[in-house]
């Protein structure tokens, strides 16, 4: 069956994966909102939401629903083709970026073996670094369209914050990728998974902290939530927008964190592995799960990480997250580098 | 045609139609918004070429920091539409006939440049555009050239510092 010259099976079994991921992703980040707001009640000493089904497990759907019925407002003065381009590109851009990220090992289906990762590309953690920059024009789009000053002035933020932590990322991500010579994140992978090799988070403690640092203003979390900050800016970049463009922007941020996690997870702890386990020993299809799980795990403590800084540390100053990306994290990240870089050398004689 | 050739040309026309918009459109936020779509078209074009890193750098670089940067001063200088001066239609003319002179110069040069003559581009294959290979030729072959250009963007780094100082 070729037409084009193009393996169609292969490009089917690629959508249905892609399928799987997408709706898995926004599944979780559906339910990261619930678990939100139940770590907040727990760090707040309040029950949290518990009316709407057993200890309120159907609270996001009835969130969800009460997004969608809302009046969609679209102002009279706003730019209308970028104030509905700016949503979407937010969630595209969150959603993007589990194209590249290695789930799990190949399962054997049906005679076919298929890879749990939707593109093994030679530029992976790259492609992961642009998509994020492309993550910036949801916030300064919708923020310029809704011809507000209070969103016009969160945009800007927002830019600029992603714009200055972006550089501490990428200087820290090098050090990663001098020790692992590769910029696949299979391989990344691969390399902590072998036996007798650890995790990279051993190699690179620094690095780690400095990427978590970065990934939480990336994500626009507290402490780093400026462009949203509700007690100066009213609701920041997405104070025109109602219904579901509004659900778009909130569900965006979860989407990343669930992303900026899995990236973490591959990176630092091993993406799939599971410590002390000889994945190889045991069948490709139950070591594939077993996998997953693993992976699922790490993320879901990355994800509890997030909510439980989020509700214990207030939010910085302006001059202080500027002070903090540029003064800090960017020379700690330049020093990370150059320490990893005499080593490998010293090491290779 | 095969898949190359439809990805080649339906990447073309986005970049040319992209490109056009950025002129045409009024608005320079639209402008800059469309520029950002023909970044989009010509890393598909690198990709096409085998030199994925260029392509994601290219998006990294230009598409996603200078862009933005264009984005934040036209939004904090607030030009609309009808705050672009009106141009009279000898200014006009002048621009259209030294824009036309280039665009000769231009596709004179490609016409008789001798290392294309007869030659087609090499898709999915070549090995110059891979992460490896780039980093080998930049620092042995090219290293006097890129370290030259390193030390002219730190001046430029510190030359930015020197402005924005207060005194």
């Amino acid at each position: 069956m070729t037409l084009l010259a193009l393996d169609w099976i292969l490009i089917l079994e690629k959508l249905i994966l892609i399928a799987i991921i997408v709706f898995a992703s926004l599944g979780i980040a559906l339910y990261t909102t619930f678990s939100e707001r139940k770590v907040a009640a727990v760090l707040q000493d309040r029950p949290g939401p518990n009316r709407a089904g057993p200890m309120g497990l159907l609270q996001p759907l009835a969130d969800g629903l009460k997004l969608i019925m809302k009046e969609e407002i679209i102002p009279n003065s706003a730019s209308k083709a970028l104030f509905i381009l700016g949503p979407a590109m937010a969630m595209t851009a969150a959603l993007m970026t589990c194209a590249v990220i290695p789930w799990s090992s190949s399962v054997e289906l049906f005679g076919r073996k298929i890879d749990l990762q939707i593109a093994d590309i030679n530029i992976g953690i790259l492609y992961v670094f642009g998509v994020v920059s492309m993550g910036v024009y949801g916030i300064m789009i919708g923020g310029w369209a809704s011809n507000n000053k209070f969103s016009l002035m969160a945009a800007l933020r927002g830019a600029s914050q992603a714009i200055s932590y972006e550089l501490a990322m990428g200087l820290s991500l090098i050090a990663v990728l001098m020790i692992s010579g590769s910029l696949s994140l299979k391989t990344i992978v691969d390399q902590q998974m072998a036996p007798g090799a650890w995790w990279n988070i051993v190699y690179q403690p620094l690095g780690f902290i400095l990427f978590f640092i970065c990934a939480m203003a990336e994500c626009n979390r507290t402490p780093f939530d400026l462009p949203e900050a509700e007690n100066e800016l009213n609701m920041g970049y997405h104070q025109e927008y109602s219904s579901m463009k509004l659900g778009f922007y909130l569900f965006a941020e979860y989407v990343n964190m669930i992303m900026s996690s899995a990236v973490m997870a591959s990176l630092y702890f091993g993406g799939y592995d599971v410590p002390f386990l000889d994945e190889s020993s045991l069948a490709p299809n139950i070591a594939a799960i077993i996998g997953v799980l693993s992976l699922l795990t790490k993320i879901v403590i990355f994800l509890f990480l997030f909510m439980w800084i989020r509700w214990t540390i207030p939010r910085f100053r302006y001059d202080q997250l500027m002070n903090l990306g540029w003064k800090s994290l960017i020379p700690l990240a330049l020093l990370n580098m150059l320490a990893t870089g005499a080593v490998i050398l010293w090491q290779q004689g | 045609m095969d898949t190359i050739q439809i990805l080649f040309f339906s990447l073309s026309a986005l970049a040319l139609f992209s490109a056009i918009m950025v002129l045409v459109s009024k608005n320079p936020v639209h402008s800059v918004l469309w520029l950002v779509a023909v970044f989009f078209a010509i890393s598909g074009h690198y990709i096409l070429l085998n030199a994925q890193f260029l392509a994601i750098v290219n998006l990294i670089v230009y598409a996603g920091a200078i862009m933005v940067l264009f984005l934040f001063v036209i939004m904090l200088m607030n030009l609309n539409a009808d705050a672009e001066p009106r141009k009279n239609w000898m200014m006009k003319l002048a621009g259209v006939v030294s824009g036309g002179c280039f665009l000769m110069v231009m596709v004179s040069l490609v016409r008789q440049a001798t290392e294309l003559s007869g030659k087609a581009a090499l898709m999915k294959t070549g090995e110059i555009g891979l992460i490896k290979n780039l980093g080998k030729a930049l620092f042995s072959d090219f290293v006097i050239p890129f370290e030259i250009s390193s030390v002219l963007f730190l001046s430029a780094m510190v030359g930015a510092v020197v402005i924005g100082k207060k005194d």
